[in-house]
């Protein structure tokens, strides 16, 4: 896919002068954030879940080389198979080589980030297979020729009217006096539509939140059951998954599955939570014949020791974007890539590269509400911290920020010239507000007055009031 | 250099580890070997009766209907009940689940059983669970011939049936179990773990049931 985030600022611009955008992202706020609060209200040992949550991943992650190495051994004593591939075009090949092996025409998919990140349903198509997403948000935006803009609720951005009209432009085989006002026809719809193409799929992909090195599983958590038809019904099955999902045992996926499905939609737990192992066994009266496992780096096995390796423990539950000021004003969209919010500030520069990806750990508030949510403890601020430090270092920000930093960066150095500027700045503030304690306009701060006033300083520096209230404690 | 060998090297290289490291090889080995169970919520540890009454009620409050029966062969009468109850036609499909199929059929003299996968005709399946987890409502199923996982997904209705005994408080309980009946490190095809019926909240985060799976899910406890 195109990739846009180098645009940030303009697609911003674009989605808070959008309508139907931003009707849309209302639901956001407005259903995620609740339901969460609620659930994890209900469960004491939240907090000391996600330590543990977080205690397994690291533990993982410092043996990953040697996790992966049992969990390969396991999906092969299974019947499966595992294909290491280092970026995404050895993905893709890997999973065109079996179906093409099969000469498959039709091919399903429960949702994946990752099938999103090596681009495949293009080159799929490219190859002349028809690619049938099945989460119906996901099914959504592929009428629609759109890319997710949510990680958990890939068509967060559309409107029901929206999907109204793309069913009828789409399904234009059925009735077009038919009634689509009520949500649960739409749905009845989708569901008519896609059983057929379940049943007569050739391969079934789907993605895996996580791989159990124990047992050689893949587990992909879902609530429509569209992930099971994918995985049960077509003769292939194959998993794309990124090497950090692996995790040791079933305890330990337990854990962290006790975390997930509370963070990302508040359910106490998803519905349907299925554990695959290898192929269908000799007796099995259905299951797939074969199970392929393509295991992506993508640049991952880099991060590892570097200032970005606590990225890796992300479970991709879509809590921090959830909760994100900047992510509820703009939507997925505008982050430009395959992951938004937060979580995508810091990933998509890892995985794209800082000069193209620079822009997104700007767009932060520091607020540090990503960070207080997720279950999984990731410092995503610091590390938005960290790759603004290394654009910096790489001359990639702008003149005008850079001069401004170095400025600041001259005065904080030197106190005393630093109380000198700031007490001129305040007393000037003052006098040009008349003492009103607002501006309507003040030379240069143009971005700033257009939309609101400047607050001015009331005559005196913090740090001066400071002294004062020193003295008079004294005295 | 194999992708494989390429990336095993670059993790390697990055955690400054050395091929062939016995120490770490040893933590491995026994973090597999020994499993640690980490924190379990005390919601669900309760006993027996108490269990089995947060089981169901954390299943209806994901909108199931559970139905308890204190003997086993009353099971085939209530299902026919229920299917009259809910308009549905009365066939079922299952598999050749041990328990299920030395049932008295006979006494629903109008319910017409198939055995084996379900095609996607079905209107209701019927299966049996390998475990239960009162902690969430969480009912645990396992793949085979016994129960075919074809019968968990494809019927507009999915019944359930579990034995009071097999409902533990937590996920850790049945995995042990699992390991006992399957060996360690060793799974059916599908495991799967199911919380309430099939639902979707992609339009505008209304929430709706029966997007691909079940539109209702019954669960019929037995003991």
């Amino acid at each position: 896919m195109e990739i846009t985030s180098p645009s940030f600022k303009d697609n911003a611009r674009q989605a808070m002068a959008d309508a139907d955008l931003q009707r849309a992202l209302g639901n956001v706020e407005k259903g995620f954030i609740e339901k969460r609060a609620k659930v994890v209200a209900k469960l004491p040992e939240f907090e000391d879940l996600r330590d543990s949550a977080r205690d397994i991943k690291n533990h993982t992650l410092a043996h990953l080389d040697l996790y992966l190495e049992h969990y390969e051994k396991k999906v092969t004593e299974a019947g499966g198979k595992v294909h290491w591939a280092a970026d995404a075009e050895e993905a893709r090949k890997a999973i065109l080589d079996i179906c093409k092996s099969v000469g498959a025409k039709r091919v399903t998919k429960g949702k994946s980030m990752i099938s999103e990140e090596i681009a495949l349903n293009a080159a799929m198509e490219a190859s002349g297979m028809e690619v049938v997403e099945t989460d119906l948000g996901e099914y959504i935006i592929q009428l629609r020729g759109e890319h997710p803009s949510h990680i958990i609720a890939p068509a967060v951005h559309v409107n029901k009217d929206q999907v109204e009209a793309d069913f009828r432009r789409v399904h234009s085989q059925l009735p077009p006096e038919r009634n689509l006002d009520a949500p649960e026809s739409l749905l009845a719809e989708a569901r008519g539509i896609l059983r057929e193409k379940f049943l007569s799929a050739d391969v079934g992909i789907t993605g895996a939140n996580f791989l159990i090195a124990e047992t050689g599983t893949s587990i992909i958590v879902t609530n429509e059951g569209n992930g099971d038809l994918t995985q049960i019904l077509p003769r292939i099955h194959i998993v794309i998954a990124s090497l950090e999902k692996i995790v040791p045992t079933l305890e330990d996926v337990s854990q962290i599955l006790r975390v997930l499905a509370r963070s990302a939609t508040g359910q106490e737990f998803s519905v349907y939570t299925t554990l695959s192992t290898g192929p269908k066994r000799a007796e099995d009266p259905d299951g797939p014949e074969e199970y392929h496992v393509v295991l992506l780096d993508n640049g991952r096995s880099s991060m590892i020791g570097t200032e970005f390796q606590d990225m890796l423990r992300c479970i991709r539950c879509g809590a921090c974007m959830n909760h994100c000021p900047v992510y509820h004003a703009v939507g997925g969209h505008a982050y430009g890539w395959v992951y938004p919010g937060p979580m995508g500030s810091v990933l998509t520069p890892s995985l794209i590269g800082v000069e193209k990806g620079g822009q997104l750990p700007n767009a932060s508030t520091f607020c540090g509400r990503c960070e207080s949510v997720c279950p999984m403890r990731i410092p995503l601020p610091k590390m938005m911290r960290h790759w603004r430090e290394r654009e910096f270092e790489r001359h990639l920000s702008p003149s005008a920020v850079r001069w401004g930093l170095g400025a600041w960066a001259y005065a904080a150095k030197r106190p005393k010239f630093y109380q000198l500027v700031t007490r001129i700045g305040a007393l000037a503030l003052n006098l040009a507000s008349r003492n009103k304690g607002a501006l309507r306009w003040w030379p240069l701060a143009g971005g700033w007055t257009k939309y609101r006033d400047l607050p001015a300083p009331q005559g005196k520096t913090f740090q001066q009031m400071w002294a004062d209230k020193q003295k008079g404690a004294r005295s | 250099m194999s992708s494989r060998d390429t990336i095993l090297a670059t993790i390697r290289r990055s955690l400054d580890a050395t091929p062939g490291d016995r120490t770490r090889a040893a933590t491995v080995a026994s973090r597999l070997a020994d499993a640690p169970s980490g924190i379990i919520p005390a919601r669900g540890q309760l006993p027996d009766d108490k269990r089995i009454k947060l089981f169901a009620k954390m299943l209806e409050d994901v909108s199931a209907t559970v139905e308890r029966l204190s003997d086993v062969n009353d099971l085939p009468g209530r299902l026919a009940e229920f299917l009259k109850g809910h308009n549905l036609p009365p066939q079922i499909v299952r598999g050749e689940d041990e328990m299920l199929s030395t049932l008295p059929w006979k006494n629903a003299k109008t319910l017409e059983v198939k055995v084996g996968r379900a095609d996607g005709t079905e209107m209701v399946g019927l299966s049996r669970a390998f475990g239960g987890v009162a902690e969430t409502g969480t009912l645990m199923l396992a793949s085979g011939p016994a129960n075919p996982t074809s019968v968990n997904f494809l019927p507009e209705v999915h019944v359930v049936a579990i034995r009071a005994e097999d409902i533990a408080g937590d996920y850790e309980s049945v995995f042990a179990r699992l390991r006992e009946t399957y060996g360690t490190g060793n799974m059916p095809r599908t495991f799967n773990l199911i919380t309430g019926a099939s639902r979707s909240a992609d339009i505008e985060q209304t929430l709706l049931l029966g997007a691909h799976g079940p539109r209702r899910l019954h669960v019929m406890i037995v003991g």
